[in-house]
């Protein structure tokens, strides 16, 4: 049985004081991912049926190498934001909220750093 | 996780039917959710037809010919009739909306009518909104200041600072945006939703406001404000013609500009 006032119920824990960083980061990257994903757009059709040598050079000139970790971690960063938030949205239980938004922070950084240092292996030619 | 069944009293089972009178020129058949809190029964969906040549235009007048001539146990609530107490607020041919400024005109078909969504229900079309309105106090919607008033006159405002408060102070907290959004819906407790939102945004874009600071601190929130998606429901279905999700944009807008 629940006796607390509704007021006392809605005002609850009180304001985390955060979550405008959150809304902004998310902005921010939508915004820089515009850009960015169309240059790696064109970049792709550019290299359409060129052999594995070619490749390699594209990703050996520094401006593609640092584009391509950009868009990576705009891209990472971005979905897990996104990701964050429909698990907020839609998951209620609280220990399996925190232990998906940790899966998702994880393999977001899993990912991305894999991706990452695959882009840095070529540039610096490994 | 997400309930994807609807919860035994959400299934709405056809109910009783009411013929339209035998004289009748222009029959009109109203579908309306009953549910009685005493009847242990799950709610149900009566049929009403009237003749709307001896009734008013809009979906109030029609609901208040049937209490009064049909059905007497016919439970909603309404006050003024014209749109400034927000009383008759219900879900009308699918939308939220005031009973009193919804022309019968405009509903093609039968008219279905429920309560607002996703509120406890206390009988047929009377929604709890006990929640709502503890957020309303929550977000402390008054006046307040450190600087005391000038003591031979009211607290000033210039004309363009007025104009600010133009689109916020005319809601009649009527809730139907509050429960037009899903994102209410899934989070009612935590989100503060659009209608209380409005009402932040009113008094943080009021100039003789003194705190500001202290009401951007107890939005800023992952839940109290930013659960907003900018889906737009609560722009589309207010009955005032108001525009809750710029409010809100307002408010986050305000968010970023102080850090």
């Amino acid at each position: 049985m629940e006796l607390r006032s509704t007021l006392g119920r809605v005002r609850g824990l009180g304001s985390a004081k955060d979550g405008a960083h959150h809304w902004w980061a998310q902005r921010t990257t939508a915004v820089a991912l515009v850009p960015l994903s169309l240059w790696f757009v064109a970049s792709v059709i550019a290299l359409v049926g060129a052999n594995h040598a070619t490749a390699v050079a594209w990703f050996r000139s520094p401006i593609n190498a640092t584009l391509m970790v950009l868009l990576i971690v705009a891209t990472f960063y971005h979905a897990a934001l996104g990701l964050q938030v429909v698990l907020e949205d839609y998951v209620h239980h609280e220990g399996q909220k925190v232990a998906g938004i940790l899966a998702v922070k994880g393999l977001a950084a899993l990912l991305g750093l894999l991706a990452a240092i695959a882009v840095l292996k070529l540039a610096f030619g490994g | 996780m997400a309930q994807f069944t609807l919860p035994a009293n959400s299934k709405v089972t056809p109910g009783k039917s009411f013929p339209p009178p035998a004289a009748a020129k222009r029959a009109k058949t109203f579908k309306i959710y009953r549910w009685d809190p005493e009847a242990k029964a799950t709610p149900r969906l009566d049929s009403y037809a009237i003749d709307l040549e001896a009734c008013g235009p809009m979906v109030l007048d029609a609901l208040i010919k049937i209490k009064n001539e049909v059905d007497t146990t016919l439970t909603f609530r309404r006050s003024c009739r014209e749109g400034i107490c927000g009383s008759c607020a219900m879900n009308i041919d699918g939308t939220n909306t005031l009973a009193c400024l919804k022309p019968i005109d405009e509903i093609k078909g039968d008219a279905r009518i429920y309560p607002l969504p996703h509120l406890p229900v206390i009988k047929d079309l009377v929604p709890d909104c006990t929640v709502p309105y503890a957020q309303l106090a929550s977000v402390t919607p008054w006046l307040q200041t450190e600087s005391s008033p000038p003591p031979d006159r009211e607290r000033l405002q210039s004309t363009a600072e007025r104009a600010k408060l133009d689109g916020l102070w005319e809601c009649v907290l009527c809730f139907c945006c509050q429960t037009s959004c899903p994102s209410y819906w899934w989070n009612g407790e935590r989100y503060l939703g659009p209608a209380i939102l409005l009402q932040a945004y009113r008094w943080l874009a009021d100039s003789r406001d003194e705190r500001t600071g202290e009401r951007l601190d107890a939005l800023e929130d992952p839940f109290r404000l930013y659960r907003c998606h900018t889906i737009m429901n609560c722009t589309k279905t207010c009955p005032k013609s108001l525009n809750p999700a710029k409010a809100i944009a307002e408010i986050k807008k305000m968010m970023v500009a102080r850090r």
